[in-house]
This record gives structure tokens, sequence and C-alpha cells, in this order.
């Protein structure tokens, strides 16, 4: 396991490298640089220069972006061109909040898609199984666009449950936090637990023809113990697979999700800076992203290796 | 002679996918409403009498009724009108997007996965490093970069899904080329242009097929979802997403405005969605599910 542990950290750090070369080209494809957004277009060409010297923004682009990488290493994302604040500081004030959404987002998910996954295998072909899928079929057309503005409509608008935006931080009333996050979530959770319902429910369908399914039954053994023991955990791993890829895949629903409820996380923090132009805070949130996305998907696929061994054995070998 | 013998194998194959395909009640519902939502958009401008664009004050929020069937929006435009041709903008999007990034991505990854060394070296890692992003995330980036156009989105969506295609093709192209018949091919010298188009490529498309409906119906939804965010189209043109957005602030009073533009994205990505589901069973029967 360490060995694959290793391995798979050390393939990790050319894809950190090249996120960080495609965000600083995102960067220095816009047209105009920080200085015209700084001075708008009524200035002298000679503060505009003056101002670029300062930047470093005269230098050769290589040269550029090797500092640019170099304080990118020691933290340091540059300063917002609205507020002036640390991009980082931003970075880490908004995380929570969209760390929040995503767990709840994530837990919901999971909570709707395996239980119905398990259900429809076990009961394949019945009403339950057709309900379930068709249910499925369903979440995964409805955009999370959609979803939300159907749940404003319904809950607040027509029943008037909830409130249809804002935000509370749970340190300060942890009730009206999670009223606050119930439609967030669920909107968020739509489409992720359709998708982990349709994986649950054929990797248990899969491991259900098993000859050693028979066997639990042949020995005895009660319906939910052989479901839950034998089938379930032998579908875990593609299961915790699709599980981890919605975690990462939320990661990019909460910008939509974030700026529908007004949840002041990274989502809305990165759309509202691309509305003001203040372009280091949207590659800061877009940097920051990308490198939790992939740092998921290693968790997950350390955490299906140490379930199954004939993952890690099965690639290590491959590099012998 | 060897080639009318695999074409004729080739034909046979699609026929039984076809058949198969015709066989499943849920693809063939997707795809009859893609027929219809396809003619629609073509043939909007005859279904109606309304403009997308003409607006009537005195026609400001008309529920739905016999003269306007899904009410109007906030300038009494009709908006049965502005969904039909709001159709138009989707498929184009999906089609040019999909279009391009197919085309690019079978490239990139036919050649990857054939050639191998170096080029599959750098193509791969550079499929790793655009996956890191996701996907959506990805588009709205490029879109801050390029700017709001409708244009700019089909190039943001075509950039996210080239990798996808490439990835999926790679794998075709890697399992192919270590097959009896493409070394048969080459013993007898065949080139290396003639082994990639002859007997890489047809191999290639099954995969293909099922990932241009699922990237087709990525396509729609990024393309409203940028538009909604207001990063996408720009009004007055009848987007799916944009008519969305608007119809969110006016919910209170025309709440049939956002439910029908909802109602038409919905549809379409649930027809690519069941067609793709089909495909894959009638393309790879062996898959389960």
């Amino acid at each position: 396991m360490a060995r694959y542990t290793v391995y798979r950290l050390l393939l990790l750090v050319p894809v950190l490298v090249g996120i960080s070369v495609v965000v600083f080209l995102l960067i220095h494809l816009i047209p105009g640089d920080v200085v015209d957004v700084l001075l708008g277009i009524q200035t002298s060409p000679e503060a505009a220069a003056a101002l670029r010297r300062i930047y470093g923004l005269d230098q050769p682009i290589h040269i550029q972006f090797a500092s640019w990488a170099s304080s990118l290493l020691r933290g340091d994302l540059g300063l917002s061109l609205r507020s002036g604040q640390p991009v980082s500081y931003i970075l880490g004030s908004r995380l929570v909040v969209t760390a929040e959404l995503t767990s709840l987002g994530l837990l919901l998910a999971c909570l709707i898609g395996i239980p119905f996954g398990v259900t429809a295998a076990f009961r394949q072909n019945t009403t339950t199984d057709y309900v379930a899928t068709s249910a499925a079929l369903v979440g995964l057309s409805m955009p999370d666009f959609w979803t939300g503005t159907l749940l404003v409509l319904l809950l607040s608008i027509k029943a008037r449950w909830l409130p249809p935006t804002g935000y509370v931080p749970f340190s300060a009333d942890p009730t009206e936090n999670l009223r606050l996050m119930v439609m967030p979530a669920l909107t968020l959770a739509g489409g992720s637990a359709s998708y982990i319902m349709r994986m649950t429910r054929s990797a248990v369908l899969e491991v259900l023809s098993q000859d050693y399914i028979r066997t639990a039954y042949a020995k005895g053994l009660p319906t939910h113990r052989v479901l839950y023991l034998h089938a379930f955990r032998n579908a875990l791993v593609p299961v915790m697979t699709v599980v981890g890829q919605q975690m990462a895949y939320l990661l990019g629903g909460v910008v939509v999700v974030e700026s529908i409820f007004g949840v002041p996380g990274l989502g809305r923090t990165a759309l509202e800076s691309i509305y003001y132009r203040d372009y280091p805070v949207v590659m800061g949130v877009v940097l920051f992203v990308a490198c939790a996305y992939v740092v998921i998907n290693l968790l997950v696929d350390l955490l299906c290796a140490l379930v199954d061994v004939r993952i890690r054995e099965q690639i290590v070998s491959l590099r012998q | 002679m060897t080639s009318d013998l695999l074409s004729q194998k080739e034909r046979s194959l699609t026929r039984l996918a076809l058949s198969r395909l015709a066989r499943n009640n849920l693809a063939l519902a997707g795809v009859i409403i893609l027929g219809l939502l396809i003619f629609s958009a073509i043939f909007a401008p005859y279904l109606t009498p309304y403009g997308p664009t003409t607006m009537d004050t005195s026609l400001r929020f008309q529920p739905p009724s016999w003269r306007h069937w899904m009410g109007t929006d906030q300038f009494g435009r009709d908006l049965l009108t502005r969904v039909l041709f709001g159709g138009r903008v989707s498929l184009t999007v999906g089609i040019i997007s999909v279009g391009v990034s197919a085309i690019l991505g079978t490239i990139v990854g036919v050649t990857s996965g054939y050639f191998g060394g170096w080029w599959d070296l750098v193509v791969s890692r550079a499929m790793d490093v655009l996956f890191a992003f996701p996907a959506i995330l990805l588009a709205i980036a490029i879109m801050a970069v390029l700017g709001q156009s409708i244009t700019n989105v089909m190039i943001a969506i075509g950039i996210v899904n080239t990798p996808i295609f490439a990835r999926v093709t790679r794998a075709s192209a890697l399992s192919t080329r270590v097959q009896l018949f493409v070394q048969a091919a080459e013993a007898i010298g065949g080139s290396h242009w003639h082994i990639m188009v002859r007997h890489i490529l047809p191999n290639c498309l099954p995969p293909l097929a099922v990932q241009i409906s699922v990237a087709f119906a990525w396509a729609v939804i990024a393309e409203a979802a940028l538009s909604f965010l207001g990063l996408g189209t720009r009004p007055p043109t009848p987007s799916w997403g944009l008519m969305l957005n608007e119809g969110r602030n006016v919910m209170e009073y025309a709440p049939w405005q956002p439910v029908f533009s909802g109602l038409a994205i919905m549809i379409t990505v649930f027809s690519l969605n069941v067609l793709g589901d089909g495909l894959r069973d009638a393309l790879d029967p062996t898959a389960g599910r």
C-alpha cells in the first residue's frame, strides 16, 4: 500500500504543474492586462508602463511564470483588484461555506442514491425498479439551475416554507444555517443522487449474479445480510469511485448553485469576480478547485486500493 | 475483395445494433423527441405567428392561453415562440461544439493510441491536466477570458469536450492496434494512414457514438448554464438558459416563464440521455445495465 501511495503521489506532481500552467495561460490570454483593469482606458501610456514595470509585466513570459509559480508555492496568489485583499485570504474565508454545502450535498446524494440503487437491483424488473430507474433518468436530465429554480418556486414562493436565498454562518445560528442550506444542498444532490443510484444498481446487479451470493443464500443467511454484507460490500469499489467522482463534480456544480441561492462560497466569489474583471480572484478559485478536485480523486483511488487489494497489486505490477 | 468482405461485416454489425436500438422503446422515444425538436427548431418561423424578439408592452406577463400557449414575458414577447427559437440556439451550439470536439478529439485519440511513444505521452498528460478541472468551471473560466458571445460558448464547450473524445478513441485505438487483423494489415504493407482509417477508426465508432450523445446533452446543459449565469448568449437572443434566468426574477408573478424554458432544456437533455443509454446497450450488449 505504501508503494502504491508513493507512486500515486509522484504521478500527482506533473498534473499539478500542468494545472498551474493552464491557469497562468488563461490569465495571460485575457485581452488587456491587470494594468488596463486597474487604470481604465483613460490613462497615459507612461503611467501604464510604470505600473507594468512594478507588476513585472514587462518581463518575458517564462520569467513571469517563474515568479508567479514561486509565489504560488509560498501560498501567495496575488491581491484582489477589487478589494486589495490577498486572494489566499478570500479563498480561505469562503472555503468553509463551500465545504459545508458540498458535504451536505454529497451526504444527501449518498443517502438517496445508495439505498435506492441497492433496492432497485435487488428487485430488478419490478415496479420499484422501474420507478427508481425512471426517477434517476429524470434526475440526470435536470440541470442544477433548473432544479434550484423549481425548488424556490415550490418551497419558497408557493408553500412559503423556506426563504428563497440567504446565508447565516453555522457558528452564528446552526438551525437557521441548516434551514437555508436545505434547498442548495438538495439542488446539488439531485443529479449526483441519480448517478450514484444507477452505478450502485448496476454494481449490485453484477455482484448478485456471482456464485458466492448463491452460496450465501444456500447456507441460509437472511436476505438483508446477503444484501448488505455480501452483495453491497463487494459492490463498494465502483460505488466509492462514483461517489468520489460526484464529490469532485459537485465542486463544479457549486458555482451555479451558490449563485442561485446567494450562498457566499467560492463559486459565487468566482462569478462575482468575473463580472468585476477581478481576474486574480477568478484564477485563484479555478486553481484551488482544480487542485482540490485532483486531490479528492487521488484520495478516492487510494481508498479503493485500501478496500480492494487487487487494484494496488495490478497497478504496481504494471510498473515493474 | 478483402475490403468488400470487411465492409459487408461492418454493415451487418451496424444493422444489428440498429435493430437492437429499434427494440428499445425508451431509446426510440428519445429519437422521436429529438427529431421533433430538430424539426421545430428548423421550422420555428413557420410554426408561430409571432417573432422571437417582438415586444408588445400591452401584453406583459400574460398567463398561458389559446393565443399564447406558454404565456408572455416581461416585454410581452410570446414565450412559445422564444422556446422554439431557443431550440435553434441550443441545437446549433450542440452540433457545432460537439462536431468540432469529436473530430479533433478523434484525430488526437486515434493517432496517440496508434503511434504511442512521445506523442501519446504528451497527449495523455495534457488530457490528465484538462480532466483535473471540473467541466463547468473550466467552461466558466474560458468564458471569463474570451468574453460573452455565442461563438465563444461553442469554443468553451468544444475545449472541454475534446479531451473526453480523445480519451474514448485512444482507448479503442489501443485495444484495436494489438489485434491480429491490424498486424496482418501491417504485414502486407498497409500505410499508417490506411490502417488508422480502415481498421482502427471503425472500431472506435461504437464508443464514439455513445460519447457524442452524452457530450451533446452536456453541451445543451452547459450552454444553458453559461447563459443562465450571464456569461453565454446575450439578450435578447432567445436562449433557454437566459430565459430561465430572466424568468427567475419574475417568477412570483409569472411562474410559467421559468417553467417552460426549464422544461425545454430538461426534455432535450432527457432525449439525448436515453438515446445515449440505448446506443450503449445496442452497441455493447455485454455491458450489464
